[in-house]
């Protein structure tokens, strides 16, 4: 299977400074408390062709591993998983029309929603890079 | 993508690796999904032409005397139509009017009948159809020696009458020649029919010879655009034409009429058949619940088993097939809808994630070629 070599491709520059959670969100932070989220090119990958995004409102405040919104591809529906908890103050509109950004850019323009961290120390329990590829590489064998 | 459960192989497994395929779980059979992208490949085979291995599709051979008065008694459409070297599409009911299965029948012969059943049905078909075996003949389930790849789209003769001597322009639709050469392979059986609502043709052919025909074919048909495509664009093609799959439109619990395959049910035909008098009522007094389109216009995606519900609130059917149509661009879905609200325009609900979100009743086929 080729999305091993995939996730590597789209994780190597811009990408070295995110965190990421077994669910396949990345978090990238914006300094502050606030951070920016989205879906690993993993799990874009994985999931196929994403037709519909489903996000959360700004101003909802989100629990670190619950569910938070819906991808779905032209085949499944996943739920997205919030890594973090907080309140949502930025949403990423351009999905609504546009869902196969996440294919294309995962880490760019496909990110879902920035969040005002209401407990920065869970970032602690997320893993970086190395240690995401390797939960990935675990997964596939 | 469990590797606990031993998933069975079409003989073209060890080959998806080399084009990319994703392998997934269908029904206890490892397949791929997709190739490329499920969009690219459906887009290829409404413009250009692409390539399935569906292998896993059973195969049943009926022989004897009486073939043909036993399969018309097991099946709703009406075999005694049939000439040699044509196929027609049929249902197979339980007295009661449920589906055990829906499947090709084709005439290779005067005493000799070749029945094409879905991967999952296998066992059960088997099983029923010797059950109601009847008369002098011989059923020989012959699924795992047969292999069937099925080349799709408007290149789709085009591609294959480059491989082969005999003149496709000459099999019509629903119509087959039997123990043609393809690309030096010999004893193919080449139908005119399909399940993505475009031209094309089934090849049936021994297993140890369909990687040989896989590979030939994608590379006859480089330069016209052929591509390899997975189980999930097969599922999107076959929807927009609105052809059932059986497990969602067709099933125990749903009977042909009301899957809207009225015309593969002869209740007229002068044999008994199983399911006839069910049927035969159904139509005379109308049904109660039929499936039909539906469009999402709210934001959402219909999909199997979500609940549609009357503007009034009263709940009144559910999906039985949903996606985001890729030819369309719209969110279209089948539903399984009572009678008194089928009408085309009629306003419904579908509830996604507890949300009930606007629909309206469509015309089907969502797609017809032109």
């Amino acid at each position: 299977m080729n999305t091993r070599v995939e996730g590597r491709i789209h994780m190597t520059n811009a990408t070295a400074n995110l965190l990421y959670s077994k669910e396949h969100e990345w978090v990238l932070s914006l300094g502050e408390n606030r951070v920016r989220i989205g879906i690993s090119g993993y799990a874009q990958h994985q999931l196929g062709d994403i037709v519909f995004v489903e996000n959360p409102a700004e101003g909802d405040e989100l629990t670190a591993n619950e569910t938070i919104g819906t991808i779905e591809s032209v085949k499944a529906v996943s739920d997205i998983y919030s890594p973090v908890s907080g309140t949502v103050v930025s949403v990423n509109e351009e999905l609504e029309s546009a869902p196969e950004t996440i294919n294309e850019q995962p880490y760019d323009a496909g990110w879902l929603v920035e969040v005002e961290l209401s407990n920065p120390e869970e970032l602690e329990a997320l893993l970086n890079e190395a240690e995401y590829q390797a939960f990935i590489n675990e997964g596939e064998e | 993508m469990s590797t606990d459960t031993v998933l069975k192989r079409t003989p073209l497994f060890e080959t998806y690796k080399k084009y990319g395929a994703k392998v997934i779980d269908f029904g206890g059979w490892g397949l791929p999904v997709q190739f490329s992208s499920i969009l690219e490949e459906h887009e290829a085979v409404r413009n250009e032409a692409g390539l399935f291995d569906v292998s896993h599709m059973g195969e049943v051979l009926v022989e004897g005397k009486d073939a043909e008065s036993y399969i018309n008694y097991l099946v709703t459409n009406d075999v005694t139509k049939l000439q040699i070297n044509q196929a027609q599409y049929t249902a197979m009911c339980y007295p009661d009017g449920g589906t055990v299965d829906d499947l090709l029948v084709y005439k290779l012969a005067s005493e000799k009948y070749l029945l094409v059943i879905n991967a999952a049905n296998i066992e059960k078909d088997y099983e029923w159809m010797k059950q109601q075996a009847k008369g002098n003949v011989t059923l020989t389930n012959i699924s795992a020696d047969t292999a069937q790849l099925a080349i799709q789209g408007p290149k789709a003769e085009k591609i294959l009458q480059k491989v082969t001597d005999t003149n496709l322009a000459e099999i019509g639709f629903f119509q087959f020649a039997d123990h043609v050469t393809v690309s030096g392979i010999s004893g193919v059986l080449v139908s005119r029919t399909g399940y993505t609502g475009e031209d094309g043709f089934e090849l049936y052919l021994a297993a140890d010879k369909v990687e040989a025909l896989w590979e030939r074919l994608l590379d006859a048909g480089k330069e016209d655009g052929l591509k390899p495509c997975g189980l999930g664009a097969r599922d999107t093609l076959r929807f927009e034409a609105r052809l059932a799959l059986y497990g969602q439109e067709l099933s125990s619990e749903i009977g042909p009429l009301e899957a809207g395959i009225g015309f593969a049910v002869k209740t007229n035909k002068e044999s008994v058949f199983l399911g006839k008098e069910v049927l035969a009522k159904q139509k005379e007094e109308g049904l109660k619940r039929k499936i039909v389109g539906i469009e999402v216009t709210g934001r959402g995606i219909p999909r199997h088993g979500y609940k549609v519900f009357s503007e009034g609130g009263e709940e009144i059917g559910f999906i039985t097939s949903g996606t985001h149509s890729p030819t369309l661009k719209k969110s279209l879905g089948l539903a399984l809808l009572s009678a008194e609200f089928a009408a085309v325009g009629t306003q419904v609900k579908v509830e996604i994630r507890n949300k009930q979100i606007e629909a309206v009743v469509v015309k089907t086929p969502f797609y017809k070629k032109s």
